[in-house]
């Protein structure tokens, strides 16, 4: 090929023409493809109810017998479609009741008064603030929200390895060993189901939250159960704290649980 | 080149059969499905996004609406209009689209895809109520 000076000159006056008709051929071409679709714009509900950490009070002095548990049971499983399952094993628990001496594992003295002793002692998730479940997840499908410090669950991400749920030491994981559906007493159309495989919990009511109720157990509770922001020194949950001696369970563990029991 | 018209041959018979598909199922290929729209869909005329954008782009928006909601909390996604919807699968996309066999699904079985949605989220909020 002769590489003639006129060549060369030739050659590099058509590369800046080239270089210049860049912008106008990108013009062209994004008036001619589909329109950018404009980056979505979410933001929460208006209503919604915030905290820096959500806690609960049980006032437990106020529970005499299982009829005083039964319809808080009752309103957390018809809204979040928890399925009644007979094989023990099975089960799934969101709220439930249980004994002074398994609620508090190590509390419990040898001779106990027999009124706190028969007692019955609602159990739900503890939404710890040092959560240990959410350490073990491997796939980040439970975590604790910063928002609220909810300890929540994307039951999406859920690979149904149990890990949280050897790591919880409350026992508040149930894993779903059979699908759901069958069992569920009457669905609540409003609220998803769980499939076989995955794990679930008590989510604080997070979807009542943010539409600015009170979680259900707390609403038909009439007063026993009280629910607010832990660290606001005015709240009710902080009021009730500071003027009733309360428990928590396993604290030794470490996980600062975020329900509180006058006893 | 003395085999020549072996080559020849086999190559005719091999294009043969690897075309076979093509020539033996031409112009048997199923019609796309008709969807069909509720009342209160056809009402409202519009999705929360244009129908293009939902016809293409629907299950990208369900993911950003999972993500949203699930992840940080955020429940209400604003369309382009400035119209608030309240993100949810079943109470509001099947609150219009009520009729998930004959939208969903047709679509859904020719394209041969299958979303996992239905094993939690309930399928029509509006049955047997």
């Amino acid at each position: 090929m002769d590489s003639s000076r006129r060549r060369v000159l030739q050659l590099l006056g058509l590369s800046s023409l080239a270089l210049a008709a860049r912008p106008v051929l990108n013009a062209f071409a994004k008036e001619a493809g589909p329109a950018e679709a404009p980056e979505p714009v979410t933001k929460p509900n208006a209503k919604a109810l915030t905290a820096k950490q959500w806690a609960m009070v049980i006032d437990t002095r106020q529970f005499e017998s299982v009829d005083d548990v039964e319809p808080l049971v009752e309103a957390c499983d018809s809204i979040h479609n928890v399925p009644h399952l007979n094989n023990k094993n099975h089960e799934i628990k969101w709220i439930w009741e249980t004994h002074y001496h398994n609620a508090f594992p190590g509390k419990a003295a040898r001779f106990v008064s027999e009124e706190v002793e028969h007692r019955p002692f609602i159990v739900l998730c503890n939404h710890c603030e040092n959560p240990p479940c959410v350490r073990a997840c491997p796939t980040k499908a439970t975590w604790k929200r910063e928002s609220d410090g909810i300890v929540l669950m994307d039951f999406h991400r859920c690979i149904g390895c149990r890990f949280c749920m050897a790591a919880c030491p409350f026992g508040a994981r149930s894993f779903n060993y059979r699908n759901p559906r069958p069992f569920i007493r009457e669905v609540n159309k409003k609220f998803p189901t769980r499939m076989k495989g995955v794990v679930e919990k008590c989510n604080f009511c997070v979807e009542r939250l943010a539409v600015g109720q009170l979680p259900a157990c707390v609403e038909v509770s009439e007063g026993k159960l009280a629910f607010g922001d832990l660290y606001d020194p005015n709240s009710e949950v902080r009021e009730l704290i500071r003027t009733h001696y309360t428990i928590r369970r396993k604290q030794t563990l470490g996980t600062e649980p975020s329900v509180y029991y006058i006893v | 080149m003395k085999d020549k018209k072996f080559i020849i041959s086999g190559v005719i018979i091999f294009l043969i059969i690897a075309a076979f598909p093509f020539w033996y199922n031409r112009g048997k290929a199923a019609p796309a499905p008709e969807l069909e729209l509720t009342p209160t869909a056809k009402a409202a005329k519009e999705c929360v996004r244009s129908t293009e954008y939902m016809k293409a782009e629907h299950m990208k928006l369900l993911d950003v609406w999972r993500h949203s909601v699930v992840r940080h909390g955020d429940r209400i996604y604003v369309s382009p209009s400035g119209k608030e919807y309240n993100m949810s699968l079943s109470n509001t996309c099947l609150d219009c689209h009520s009729n998930k066999a004959e939208f969903c699904d047709r679509c859904h079985n020719y394209s041969s895809v299958r979303p996992y949605c239905w094993d939690c989220h309930i399928d029509n909020p509006k049955e047997n109520t």
